[in-house]
């Protein structure tokens, strides 16, 4: 039991940390890239465009 | 049941819906005619359960399942005959025709249900401060009450703004018809109906008492296709959109539709002891079951309360002060972020349990990184009004939407400060905890709930603007004034308890009896009722101004958000 919660919790400090850090990297990567600005520019004023 | 007639429609002009136009070559649809055999079954099913069970209470909610459903036979096929044969087009002269109808029964619910559930809490708030109250009757006491109130205001008040706004807005952002053409008013009602079953339920003695998971397994089974149906719903409107971009508001509504059916299954797995039976046992054991309970109990802050109001943050905050969001990167980040840490923090509603501590450790640090997409999400909402602060002095609609977000502010730093252990030891039991939760309920939930219907009666029901503006403001400012109240007795109640209950002797003994210190919590439990009292009468000023505005006879003008009243069918 305490083997196996050691080995599980090495596991979630070391890999796990590292699965989210990536994973948030790329939501910064595809939030923040200047090649986007344009699309999210135009995004934020969508509630107010009419049809 | 949820099929959903993506193409039904097409190439059809046609969105009269009067008897006798054009009624040639007419077909019943799939969904019509399966919809209607199912809930034939389900009215024998239900009338087959009613007459075999020995529980009293189970006969009735049978007995109610049966009438619903043959009146849903009966209104599908009515609706039927009186349609023309082609279904209400996707769309008239190149634009979306889009459906209403569901959403504004939605917005009328929400408003019946808000006054419903506060009036409870109101009751049971003066149960609390004047236990006579209790009237010693079963239907009456507090114990059935509090349910009540938590379901009523959280689930259909709450619940209907959610489906409601979210139907709305995904239509708008869209740029599409909301998919199917039963299947969103199956949503709406089914819904509702849940409503009945668990309300009428819980003054009857059916709980299954799990905290805000109270229905017995029959009602949750109803409301998993229910809320399926409205998954499917939600994402065949979002797949015909005309818009290349999903706007952020259908993110957060995605992900609060989406968690709500993997909590509520999570944590409802039960095995009933009978068909003829409401009780039924829950197959999760001990610490497990708390912590599956308090994994669902604190996403449903997180994603039903927070996620779900977010999005009505996303699009009616901008729509009313005319002013792109402030930030569509920050509130993508925010986005994903929210959504990766609220599923982690439910453990810190368990400190100092039989949780192992490192599990109760993991739900505090969850929480405090919380603080950073809380708080990314509030500046976005607040900063939206950049260029247009002048607007919160002429328009009180806006005020209230942006005093909401700065209640969302305030009770999500209190929120991750309650988690942290040392705290915690303090609050926890505590009526600190209630005073928290209705800082978010109250200050957040439910005023950008206000902001949204405000917004949507003279939209939906094209009015040029609401009967009174000034009405608003009196709403506003009771309201506001009974929060503060509400909040503030809490605070104090809450730390008073807290140390009351910590207090020694020099000789080590507890200074306080537990009695003690509920006498002593006696005149913040009446402040706290006549903030109630104050928050209530500002729903009812409210519910009079939407009545008020729904009958007025003038027309909207074009631009005040439907641009072309007649593409609107009738429902």
């Amino acid at each position: 039991m305490n083997e196996t919660y050691r080995a599980l919790a090495e596991f979630a400090q070391t890999w796990g940390l590292l699965y989210f850090f990536g994973i948030f990297l790329c939501v910064l990567a595809y939030a923040l890239s200047p090649r986007r600005k344009k699309q999210f520019d135009d995004a934020a004023r969508m509630p107010l465009r009419e049809d | 049941m949820t099929q959903l007639h993506s193409s039904a429609g097409e190439g059809h002009g046609s969105g009269a819906t009067e008897p006798g136009v054009d009624q040639s070559g007419k077909k019943m649809t799939f969904g019509e005619g399966g919809l209607a055999f199912i809930f034939a079954v389900l009215t024998l099913s239900c009338l087959t359960v009613a007459a075999k069970t020995h529980d009293a209470a189970y006969a009735f909610h049978a007995y109610l399942s049966a009438f619903a459903s043959l009146a849903a036979v009966f209104v599908i096929l009515n609706r039927y005959t009186d349609r023309p044969a082609a279904l209400p087009a996707l769309e008239i002269d190149g634009k979306p025709n889009y459906n209403f109808g569901p959403v504004k029964f939605a917005t009328l619910a929400a408003m019946f249900w808000g006054i419903a559930g506060f009036l409870v809490g109101v009751v049971i708030a003066f149960q609390l401060a004047f236990p006579w109250l209790n009237l010693d009757l079963p239907w009456t006491a507090f114990g059935r009450l509090r349910p009540l109130h938590t379901s009523a205001v959280i689930f259909a008040f709450g619940g209907n703004v959610l489906i409601g706004t979210s139907f709305y807005v995904v239509q708008r952002t869209s740029r599409a018809r909301l998919a199917g053409y039963l299947a969103p008013w199956f949503v709406v009602l089914g819904y509702n109906f849940f409503i009945v079953i668990a309300g009428t339920g819980y003054l009857l003695g059916i709980t299954q008492s799990k905290e805000y998971a109270e229905p017995e397994w029959y009602a949750d089974l109803w409301l998993t296709v229910v809320w399926v149906t409205y998954l499917l719903v939600f994402l065949a409107t979002l797949w015909r959109r005309r818009e290349p971009h999903i706007y952020v508001a259908n993110w957060f509504y995605l992900a609060f539709i989406v968690t709500i059916a993997m909590l509520h299954l999570g944590n409802n797995a039960a095995i009933p002891v009978s068909v003829f039976s409401p009780k039924s046992y829950i197959v999760w054991a001990g610490v497990q079951d708390a912590m599956v309970q308090w994994w669902y109990g604190h996403n449903a802050v997180g994603f039903f309360l927070t996620a779900g109001f977010l999005a009505i943050m996303y699009y009616f905050i901008p729509k009313r002060a005319d002013r792109p969001v402030y930030s569509y990167r920050l509130s993508i980040i925010h986005f994903w972020a929210l959504i990766f840490i609220y599923i982690w923090a439910g453990p810190h509603h368990l400190h100092y349990t039989a949780l192992p501590d490192w599990a109760q450790t993991l739900g505090m640090t969850f929480s405090i990184i919380l603080w950073m997409p809380s708080w990314g999400g509030m500046i976005n909402g607040l900063m939206t009004l950049s260029g247009a602060w002048d607007k919160l002095r002429t328009d009180p609609v806006l005020r209230m939407m942006v005093v909401s977000v700065a209640f969302y502010g305030m009770s999500t730093f209190e929120g991750p400060l309650m988690s942290v252990k040392e705290v915690n030891s303090l609050s926890h039991y505590t009526d600190w905890t209630i005073g928290h939760v209705h800082s978010g309920a109250l200050g957040w939930v439910a005023y950008i709930s206000f902001g949204a219907i405000y917004c949507l009666v003279p939209w939906l029901w094209q009015k040029r603007e609401l009967y009174s503006l000034r009405l608003v403001n009196w709403h506003f400012w009771i309201s506001t004034i009974g929060i503060v109240f509400y909040i503030s007795a809490m605070w104090v109640a809450g730390i008073l308890q807290g140390l009351m209950w910590r207090a020694y002797t020099s000789l080590g003994f507890l200074e306080y009896s537990f009695i003690e210190t509920v006498e002593a919590m006696h005149p913040f439990y009446v402040i706290r009722a006549v903030g109630g009292v104050l928050f209530l009468i500002g729903g009812l000023i409210m519910a009079f101004n939407v009545f008020m505005t729904i009958r007025q006879p003038e027309a909207a003008e074009a631009g005040t958000g439907i641009a072309n009243p007649s593409l609107v069918p009738a429902e």
